[in-house]
């Protein structure tokens, strides 16, 4: 909890949130989404994605503007780098979760944040992409995440804003349980 | 047939309603499909002890006197003791009569069942939250050469198969089946999601009775910030035992427990487990020191710091850095599986529009919806105590205001 007579404000609407999760409650239709992304391969390892519509509350919607993200394999790799690796995008899409998740437990449990920084490292063994090893897997066999996080509560406290974000994060659930993933050619 | 109120069974909760009826000549009828504390005599695995000590054994005009206030019953004395209850109150029960149905009938109620119909004013639901065990939906792609059981099929170790056991579920259930399935010799492999972890005792006292001086037991519906949430929350970690020992995951690797994630689903005849553990393991971790906080602050605002042990705190529970993430179901390294993965109540006989989407009834502490209905004996149904039997009894005891008060109103 707070020390100081100023309100929390780390910049997160908790009454929306709070809003919207009663008003989902009552329809439940509304809160079915649909997050799209596109993918035009340039050259080589070398694809650029875009990012812009969505589906949700029952209609489409669209974000400010369009984003593209580039990929690509680095050098060592025989490539030309012309963007991060798929694989540094997942660690991007889980960090950048689990942050946005201690900024939105803070500001419901009224503690304000000084800063938040987190490091997160994937350890994988690419014999398993490269087929060497059909006994190694290829996705990561560990991740590790680090928080440093200056706040105003305990010791525990903050490790129960982070704890509480990684029960509520969409990309901590979908790395750590399993997800049906068809793929199709039209 | 005709009568004020009708009951429907006669557990603790709805022998604690029959006692305030009574005490308010409030005539009714206790329905009870089989005999008196049914449930508690034959849907329970042998070795199981209530997890309240016998001094909170308490219903309205009558506690527990025997000589072990600090003990925990067995399942046949916990039935003996809600069956003596019914007698000692003169509950008006009739047993073995199972009730088809409930549905409005003019300003009141029509109760059928396989003995006759009554019609009524009012109607109580208490035929408990724990009728019929949740398997998860992906149990059906499971090999067909394992065993499987829910805790209401699962007497005892001895029963099963020869062959290493799988446990799925890490609330009190599981954690005593796992314990006992280990002890019988069997390799055992716990799948645990959120839990709530719990010492059996603190500070040389009962884990319960420091809930209830501190208040957590009787927190209120009212007063927690997201009731569905709490009511949804797994029970403790805990089971009642004469070395009043402690039930945690750390109790149980200590014994070769293997623990492995939440169970997420089932590809190809492999079990495959969640990532979740470590975290899941920090919450409880994390819970379970908030509560220690709240006990400590309790008692040193009370002036008890004296005639108790100084605070200490438990080890963090210890998890392997990279617990397994799947497990052949075809090679033997698991012969049965046991779902410890919860129960629902079973509404199938209630023909009135009460059912939230999750199969629950809506209810404002226990005030049913539906004009004249209430409900007794849920978890959080009016506090966090609800689903115990002292739970019970002050449930019981508040809510005869409000059904006395809707039939002053009706008359």
């Amino acid at each position: 909890m707070t020390t100081t007579g100023t309100p929390v404000d780390n910049g997160v609407n908790v009454e929306f949130l709070l809003g919207a999760r009663g008003l989902l409650t009552d329809t439940p239709d509304a809160a079915k989404f649909q997050w799209r992304a596109t993918c035009e391969w340039q050259n080589g390892t070398h694809s650029t994605s875009t990012v812009e519509g969505f589906f949700g509350l029952g209609e489409e919607q669209k974000h400010r503007t369009l984003r593209s993200f580039d990929a690509d394999h680095p050098e060592i790799f025989a490539s030309e780098d012309n963007g991060v690796t798929p694989v540094e995008y997942v660690l991007v899409a889980l960090a950048s979760c689990l942050t946005a998740g201690v900024a939105a437990v803070a500001q419901n449990r009224e503690i304000q944040l000084r800063s938040v920084s987190a490091t997160i490292e994937g350890a994988m063994d690419v014999r398993g992409i490269l087929g060497v090893d059909s006994d190694v897997r290829n996705g990561y066999n560990d991740i590790k995440v680090t928080y440093n996080i200056d706040a105003d509560a305990s010791p525990d406290d903050i490790k129960a804003l982070v704890a509480q974000s990684q029960k509520r994060s969409a990309v901590y659930d979908i790395i750590t349980n399993p997800t049906n993933v068809n793929v199709e050619v039209v | 047939m005709r009568t004020t109120a009708v009951v429907i069974g006669a557990g603790q909760s709805g022998l604690a309603m029959s006692r305030c009826l009574s005490a308010r000549s409030i005539e009714h009828v206790v329905l009870e499909r089989c005999e008196v504390a049914n449930s508690w005599r034959k849907e329970r695995w042998d070795s199981l002890r209530l997890l309240t000590p016998n001094w909170q054994c308490r219903l309205p005009g009558q506690a527990y006197d025997g000589p072990d206030p600090d003990g925990f019953m067995t399942m046949p004395e916990v039935a003996d003791f809600i069956t003596e209850y019914a007698k000692f109150i003169a509950a008006p029960v009739m047993c073995g009569v199972t009730v088809t149905s409930v549905r409005r009938f003019e300003d009141g109620y029509l109760v059928s069942s396989d003995q006759g119909e009554w019609r009524c004013k009012v109607v109580v639901l208490a035929t408990g939250a724990f009728n019929v065990p949740v398997v998860p939906s992906f149990a059906s792609a499971l090999p067909s050469s394992l065993t499987t059981l829910t805790p209401m099929d699962y007497r005892n170790a001895n029963e099963l198969p020869e062959g290493p056991v799988m446990v799925v579920g890490a609330s009190a259930t599981g954690v005593q089946i796992a314990t006992e399935v280990r002890r019988s010799g069997r390799e055992v492999t716990l799948s645990v999601g959120e839990h709530v972890r719990g010492p059996r005792t603190y500070r040389g006292r009962d884990i319960h009775w420091w809930m209830e001086g501190a208040g957590v037991l009787d927190e209120r519906y009212d007063e927690v910030d997201d009731i569905v949430r709490a009511r949804r929350v797994p029970s403790m970690q805990l089971a009642g035992s004469d070395e009043r020992a402690t039930f945690d995951l750390n109790a149980l690797t200590s014994i070769g427990i293997r623990l492995v994630g939440r169970l997420a689903g089932i590809n190809e005849g492999r079990a495959q487990f969640s990532g979740s553990l470590r975290n899941k393991c920090e919450l409880a971790d994390l819970k379970l020191g908030r509560l220690l906080n709240a006990l400590d602050e309790w008692a040193t605002s009370n002036g008890l710091d004296d005639s108790v042990p100084p605070p200490y705190r438990f080890e963090p529970t210890a998890v392997d850095p990279s617990p397994p993430l799947g497990l052949d179901l075809t090679s033997g390294e698991i012969e049965t599986i046991i779902w410890a993965t919860g129960f629902r109540p079973d509404y199938s006989w209630l023909d009135v529009e009460v059912l939230d989407n999750k199969g629950m009834i809506r209810h404002e502490g226990g005030v049913v919806e539906s004009p004249g209905m209430y409900l007794l004996g849920t978890p959080f149904l009016r506090r966090r105590k609800s689903s115990f039997i002292d739970g019970a009894r002050v449930d019981a005891e508040d809510l005869i205001g409000q059904l006395s008060g809707y039939l002053d109103n009706c008359a």
